[in-house]
């Protein structure tokens, strides 16, 4: 068992596309809230083999794509001075800021390194003591756990010379967000398999009875997502609203206790704006009080710098499913992964990204999975 | 950065006081820290972000799903 070829067989791919196709008596536009689900679903071409009464809403779960501009420029301004060494994931160089990306502050001889884990950046203050190392820490609840242990190692190695740019949001504020909004036109949601896997399903709970919403938690191969929404559409079919787990050989209902027991400890929960979106009550972490002194905004004094969008960007329209990518007026044309206006177009998990690199540039296009 | 492919680990060790191991996604190895699955045996299968394994994948649940779709066609309405 590899729990890839498994949950990729066209055969039983085809058999959940039949089912949906016989359960499905209406329309229902379903949200993905995952860019990692929005990146499989039109890899597949997932969206184009299912009923066409069944429309899918990409949501905002890419975190490249909702880092605020005004961190983009913070962590920009840090990773330019010399004492720097800063460290991100490699999604976030070339997310535009609102003049340059971080390839563009590197090629200027900034020193901008990326890691595969934010521990690798402990490790590297600790190898350069004479150096400040800072680490974009950045992400939804699966990167968190990583960047909470990575302060927390600091902290027990006694580095003083190590900091955290922290931008962390979280989904459940955002369903909130999306269900309450006067716009809103989603039906039921497929919640982020990851983000589960880590939280466990129980803060999901409160979302379904508040707002009589379908919540199936989803994985994120190809029969994950069919199985996902052919248990939101059973469900809408039925007039039930109820919390459910498709992926159950990952996901608990507890989650990782052990981890968020360590983002109770690092973090603490605030306001949060978000790219392109605004401002989400409660949606996001920043540093708890006994970890301030690894803040990396309040060492390099750039809590003040803040900006505005680009007025050509409609990534936000994106992110919260009220225009597909391709009506962007700046799609494919303007904005490319080459020149992008807006992160998520940048982002292996941005909407745009997925459009443009499975060109569905406006007609239908060829679909990876083929169902036989 | 949320999208991780499960990976089977093939060695477990103490570095620092902590539990690493390396986990191999396909041919691919790398290096993975086990602080927030204490339990992990190697031979698991699990979920790893950003250099932390976060959850083991769970064989018999993911044999009833399979099991699950093959029946779809033959059963069809029953399921709900
Ligand atoms: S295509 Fe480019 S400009 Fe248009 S919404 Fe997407 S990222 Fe922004």
């Amino acid at each position: 068992m590899k729990y890839l070829d498994e949950f990729r067989d066209p055969v039983l791919a085809r058999r959940l596309f039949e089912e949906i196709e016989r359960i499905t008596t209406r329309h229902w536009a379903i949200m993905e809230v995952c860019g990692g689900q929005t990146h499989s679903i039109i890899r597949n071409g997932i969206d184009q083999l299912l009923p066409e009464q069944i429309e899918l809403i990409h949501g905002p779960g890419c975190p490249v794509c909702v880092t605020p501009l005004g961190i983009i420029d913070k962590a920009l301004d840090i990773a330019a001075r010399p004492e720097v060494i800063f460290c991100s994931f490699g999604d976030m160089l070339r997310v535009p800021g609102s003049r340059k990306d971080l390839f563009q502050v590197r090629s200027e001889g900034g020193d901008v390194r990326v890691v595969y884990s934010p521990l690798d950046a402990v490790d590297l203050a600790e190898g350069n003591p004479d150096r400040e190392v800072v680490f974009f820490a950045i992400g939804f609840e699966t990167t968190a756990p990583a960047n909470a242990m990575a302060v927390h190692q600091a902290a027990s190695r006694g580095l003083t010379n190590f900091s955290v740019l922290v931008s962390h949001v979280l989904v459940p504020p955002a369903i909130e967000a999306i269900v309450t909004s006067p716009t809103n036109r989603v039906d039921g949601f497929l919640a982020a398999g990851h983000v589960c896997s880590v939280m466990g399903t129980w803060q999901y709970a409160p979302l379904v009875e508040r707002h009589r919403v379908p919540i199936v938690v989803t994985g994120f191969e190809p029969l994950d997502v069919l199985e996902g929404i052919r248990r939101v559409v059973a469900q809408l079919e039925s007039g039930r609203a109820e919390l459910d787990n498709a992926y159950a050989r990952v996901v608990s209902e507890t989650g990782n206790v052990a981890a968020q027991e360590m983002l109770r400890d690092v973090f603490e929960v605030c306001d949060r704006r978000w790219r392109g979106i605004g401002e989400i009550p409660l949606s996001g972490w920043r540093l708890s009080g006994p970890y301030l002194d690894f803040d990396a905004e309040a060492r390099f004094d750039v809590a003040g710098l803040d900006a505005p969008e680009s007025s050509l960007c409609r990534s936000g329209e994106v992110l919260q499913g009220m225009i597909k990518p391709n009506q962007c007026p700046a799609f494919a044309k303007g904005c490319t992964p080459h020149t992008p206006l807006g992160a998520t177009m940048v982002s292996s998990e941005g909407a745009c990204a997925a459009y443009y690199h499975y060109r569905r540039l406006d007609g239908p296009p060829a679909a990876e999975l083929t169902v036989v | 950065m949320c999208l991780a492919v499960p990976g089977r680990i093939t060695d477990i060790r103490e570095e620092r006081s902590t539990r690493m191991a390396t986990v191999d996604f396909d041919g691919i190895r790398k290096e993975v820290c086990l602080a927030y699955l204490p339990d992990a045996a190697v031979g698991d299968y699990t979920i790893v972000h950003v250099g932390f394994a976060i959850s083991k994948v769970d064989e018999e649940s993911a044999l009833q799903t399979l099991a699950m779709f093959r029946d779809l066609g033959v059963l069809g309405g029953e399921l709900r």
